[in-house]
């Protein structure tokens, strides 16, 4: 039989906020010793209360605006009660019947399709504090306790593992266009929470679900709802029934295991936080706010293509993240054209990245020095394989591109005497690619060309040692240059 | 008169002329404390140390020219506002041994205004209760009859207060915990509008109806301590914003013109007669000093009880989920899991009534029951509050009795809880609706003291103390004190401390 | 509506309360003899009626993004029943 898999999310995010949800400790908990990030508030000691952090608010509201929620105009916290010892107060501060934004949609691309998933609710919660196993016991660091958490709930919109892995790395480039998140996965920033379920092809029913975590990357993401789909695939063929439950993805394993720990009765008695007053959103401060969401990353990446002829694929790469695409179009504005700029910053700039494991921000090339080299190109000062080691050099030193091609004469020969001279050589000293060109296969010049350019150490002009190439062998062939 | 019964503004008095130093003023008071605190048990812990530290430092203040409000003048305070480094207990075993890291924001308040501490006062458990029965330590007895209880919750502030055993004391009033045992000790107390005075540090009992407020031996000693309680706390997202007006210059003895309404729903059937002839004797009192009486009618009120014993079980049931053993406080000994250690820790560390409210709001706000109760009592607290609302467009007070009773026998309502709730059945109405109240001496009833209650609309506080002042000036009760025989014992106890202290 | 023993038992284990049977029975009692005066309010007709959840008014209470100190570790952990390594310390959590 066939099966329709069913996929939900639930993502996690921690915002980027100086100070907790509800407390001034700072949240910079990453590498600090346990328990120094840490006051009355969010240790949930006795007569301690909690303060909305605005900023917080403010990110919720721009991820909502960003993902196409609609905003309230009335949003308050609830108490969540339940009991663990992660849970400082006994309840955690969270949102349920009125939560800042819902109603919104994110498009997912899957092989050439374009698919819209629909967004819940984004709502604003406290992250809880980080559990550490030691034998018979558990330790327990509340530095992460309190950090403001927006939770992303998802329609159970999408159909298969990997429409799931793309719209978590989706969301993640919007989180960080907006500014909203670092979206680290490993570091727990962002984090997937999936519920999905199989069911016959044709069925309207959905099937029995289940909820999977602790997937700590996008592969992760796609492995785990794979081997979960099968499972789930694999107990129905045998005549079973799926349990409703927690099941954890166990990344050394490659499969998902229960966790009956988490299985609790479930009830968790919401109800209005007495400590904060409600959240009223007028409009203009919804305006406000999204008066200062930047362009998105789709809405860029069609402009980038309709304003400098770039492929939807070249236009995806270049929004792959706000700094590359602000990157990109700073080179543009110091260059002038969009394709060039575009093929070395995907190509070239790209390769030096992933080797260096450097992000955009961070690049040591500016866009102006990068479109200084590309002016060197323009002009035939360099050609293409000398820029390619110049921009090296430049990745490597911080210095602008004149200097390189003038401390290493690296100007390309366009000298149309010194090259006849190497040409003349390289044909002496290559009898067989000359008869192959003279028997008729045009193409042995390419050969030929490269010769010359080892010869320059690469600072032959190509086009013009092509050209003398084929005009001394048509001169020595007697015959008339065509 | 002895030092330890002066009042606030008595005391103010004889410190700014030079007469009496902070530290002599302090020391009488910690004598009497030691003289008769083993009868009353008001106090759950003095603190001589901190006490005449902080008094030497107000007459060092006030040798400076510091002229503050309540600058050396020796305080109790609720055993359920936190001190930075003094056990705090909130009557609890769950807490006996808890030391916060931080002050209340109404304690800080107390102390920049130059107040001294001289311990923390008992209190039912976590302030669950009307007679301090509900104590894990002991209760507290009735400075009027030791074998009655003070009234509860803070019946140690109350006591304290009551047997001058403080200049003033600090209560905290989630449904009248600071007005009944006012009334049953024959003190004034005042309970504030929600969010006028900070709830950080206080420790939450039932959120949206906590409130601290002063407990004093006169209507000028509760002004004067409103006023350096009151004011916004950017740490309460509760707090009330708008500024704290000048509380002594409601203290005018003309009420003429004042309208006063009073609610037919409080004079019901089960009412002592004794406590409603005092009540409606004092209401003649006002009239006869020019206040505008009416009859009205707050038709919501016989739902207020139920309402209450909802909403505030349903919030205390969540703000008592952090005592689980892990962070502080009382944790079970070897427990075999994690289960073990949250079950075990909340067993032994609650008392009965904690338990029984923890029970009740869990009840009411769990999956199926969400609707019929917790839900149903914030429509019917919306009732109440409009019932007031009404009022209020009319009338300037409300005056009504404090409790339906005078104290009665301790042991007379442990073993039966609803019992317990109706002493609470004139003062919970107000926290329902976030209004301001007060109860003041208005007489006896079979020697016990009886209490009238002011009740005013949010920030109507400067009401309340006009009429509360206006009726003292007319009457002697608030200058009558129960004697209490001295102790010998405590006495030589107490040359022992002093010596300890020197 | 008065409670039965189970649905006693089953709102002790959400609150985390370990009752005895003595303390089960007593509540089962006293918390039905509440729960019938409670009751009361079933007469009053609601339904148009505005929930109150607190009093007061305030709406967007905030306070700005700014981080301020901590607690020292030592005074984090002063209360701490079971400690060990800066960290609060309890019986095993499965996961």
């Amino acid at each position: 039989m066939d099966y329709e898999i069913v996929i939900g999310l639930e993502c996690h995010v921690q915002l980027l906020t100086q100070s907790k949800m509800f407390c001034g400790c700072a949240t910079d908990y990453d590498g600090a010793p346990p328990n120094t990030r840490v006051c009355p508030v969010c240790l949930g000691l006795p007569g301690a209360l909690p303060v909305i952090n605005r900023k917080a608010v403010e990110y919720t509201v721009i991820t909502g605006l960003a993902l196409h929620c609609q905003i309230a105009e009335f949003a308050k916290f609830d108490r969540k009660n339940y009991h663990y010892p992660d849970l400082a107060k006994g309840y955690q501060i969270s949102q349920y019947d009125l939560p800042l934004t819902r109603q919104g949609w994110l498009d997912v691309e899957v092989e050439g399709q374009t698919k819209r998933v629909g967004i819940t609710r984004v709502h604003l919660e406290e992250d809880t504090a980080k559990n550490t196993h030691l034998g018979e016991t558990s330790l327990v660091d509340y530095n992460r306790a309190g950090v403001p958490l927006m939770e992303i709930v998802t329609e159970p919109d999408l159909r298969s593992p990997e429409e799931a892995r793309v719209f978590a790395s989706n969301l993640r480039r919007i989180l960080r266009w907006i500014g909203v998140s670092t979206g680290d996965m490993e570091a727990g920033a962002l984090r997937v929470d999936a519920n999905i379920s199989v069911r016959p092809q044709g069925q309207a029913k959905f099937g029995t679900k289940t909820e999977i975590k602790n997937m700590n990357s996008f592969r992760a993401v796609k492995l785990a709802l794979e081997y979960e789909a099968q499972r789930q695939i694999d107990v129905l063929e045998h005549g079973g029934r799926i349990v409703q439950e927690t099941r954890g993805w166990v990344e050394g394993e490659g499969r998902t295991v229960s966790q009956r720990s988490k299985e609790f009765a479930h009830d968790y008695r919401y109800f209005p936080e007495p400590d904060l007053p409600p959240l009223v959103l007028s409009s203009t401060e919804v305006e406000r706010l999204r008066a200062q969401l930047p362009e998105l990353p789709e809405a860029r990446a069609e402009r980038l293509m309709a304003r400098y002829g770039l492929s939807q694929y070249d236009a995806g790469v270049l929004t792959g993240s706000r700094a590359v695409a602000d990157y990109y179009e700073a080179a543009v504005a110091a260059h002038g054209n969009g394709k060039a700029v575009a093929n070395w910053v995907s190509g070239e700039m790209f390769r030096l990245l992933r080797g260096a494991t450097l992000e955009i921000e961070a690049v040591p090339v500016s866009p102006q020095a990068l479109a200084e080299l590309l002016r060197l190109v323009d002009d035939g000062t360099i050609g293409i394989s000398v820029a390619k080691t110049v921009l090296e050099e430049m990745f490597a030193t911080g210095q602008r591109a004149g200097e390189i091609v003038r401390a290493k004469g690296l100007t390309q020969i366009s000298d149309q005497d010194q090259l006849r001279q190497v040409a003349a050589d390289i044909i002496a000293a290559n009898p067989k690619a000359v008869a192959d060109y003279r028997g008729g296969k045009p193409t042995a010049v390419k050969f030929l060309v490269g010769q010359v350019m080892r010869a320059t150490r690469g600072q032959a002009n190509p086009t013009v040692a092509s050209e003398i190439l084929e005009q001394l062998l048509n001169e020595s062939n007697g015959r008339q240059p065509s | 008169m002895e030092l330890h019964a002066l009042t606030i503004h008595a005391a103010r008095a004889a410190l700014q002329s030079g007469d009496l130093t902070s530290v002599t003023l302090t020391e009488s008071l910690l004598n009497r404390i030691y003289a008769v605190d083993n009868q009353i048990r008001a106090y759950l812990s003095v603190t001589p140390e901190v006490a005449l530290e902080q008094a030497e430092e107000a007459d060092r203040r006030r040798a400076a020219g510091d002229t503050s409000p309540l600058l050396g003048i020796p305080f109790a305070l609720k055993d359920v506002i936190c001190t930075e480094g003094l056990t705090t207990t909130c009557g609890s075993r769950i807490l006996h041994n808890y030391i916060p890291p931080y002050d209340a924001t109404a304690y800080r308040r107390l102390r920049e205004a130059g107040a001294i501490l001289l311990g923390k006062t008992n209190m039912d458990e976590f302030a669950m209760g009307s007679s301090t029965e509900n104590s894990a330590f002991f209760t507290t007895r009735n400075p009027w009859d030791l074998e009655r209880v003070p009234g509860g919750s803070s019946g140690g502030s109350a006591a304290a207060v009551a047997a001058d055993e403080a200049i003033f004391g600090i209560g905290t009033d989630t449904g009248g915990s600071i007005r009944q045992p006012a009334a049953l000790v024959g003190i004034v107390g005042l309970r504030p509008t929600y969010g006028r005075v900070s709830r950080f540090g206080l420790v939450a009992y039932g959120s949206s109806l906590d409130q601290i407020g002063p407990l004093t031996k006169d209507v000028t000693d509760a002004a004067l301590v409103l006023g350096a309680l009151a004011g916004h706390d950017p740490l309460d997202s509760t707090s009330l914003p708008t500024p704290v007006p000048n509380y002594e210059t409601a203290l005018r003895s003309d009420i003429r013109g004042l309208r006063v309404a009073v609610p037919k729903e409080y004079f019901v059937e089960g009412m002592e007669p004794g406590v409603e002839r005092a009540v409606r004797d004092a209401i003649q009192v006002l009239a006869g000093l020019g206040a505008e009486v009416g009859e009205v009618s707050l038709p919501h009120t016989e739902y207020a009880l139920p309402t209450y014993y909802i909403i505030a079980p349903a919030e205390a049931s969540a703000n008592l989920a952090r005592y689980d053993g892990v962070r502080y406080g009382h944790s079970a000994a070897n427990p075999s899991d994690i289960w073990d250690l949250f079950r075990t820790t909340r067993d032994e560390g609650f008392g009965a009534e904690v338990k029984r409210r923890i029970m009740l709001g869990t009840y009411a706000l769990s999956a199926g029951y969400y609707d019929a109760y917790y839900r149903k009592a914030q429509q019917t607290r919306t009732l109440i509050k409009r019932d007031f609302d009404q009022v209020f467009t009319h009338y300037d007070v409300v005056v009504c009795p404090t409790s339906p009773s005078v104290a009665f026998p301790i042991g007379a309502r442990v073993d039966n809880p609803l019992q317990m709730y109706l002493a609470d059945i004139f003062t919970l109405s107000l926290n329902l609706a976030g209004l301001c109240g007060m109860s003041i001496p208005c007489g006896f009833s079979e020697g016990l003291p009886v209490g009238l209650q002011f009740m005013g609309p949010p920030l109507g506080e400067p009401a309340l103390l006009r009429a509360a002042y206006a009726y003292e000036q007319a009457t002697p009760w608030h200058t009558m004190k129960a004697s209490l025989p001295l102790d010998v014992t405590s006495s030589e106890l107490n040359e022992t401390d002093e010596a300890e202290i020197g | 509506m008065p409670l039965d023993l189970a649905t006693v038992e089953q709102v002790a284990e959400l609150a985390k309360l370990g009752l005895t049977d003595d303390e089960k029975a007593r509540f089962t009692e006293q918390l039905s003899a509440i729960l019938d005066y409670a009751a009361r309010l079933q007469t009053l007709d609601t339904s148009a009626i505005p929930a109150t959840a607190m009093v007061g008014g305030l709406e967007n209470v905030m306070r700005p993004d700014e981080a301020r100190p901590s607690l020292s570790q030592a005074d984090v952990l002063a209360n701490a029943p079971r400690s060990h390594a800066g960290q609060f310390q309890v019986p095993a959590i499965l996961d």
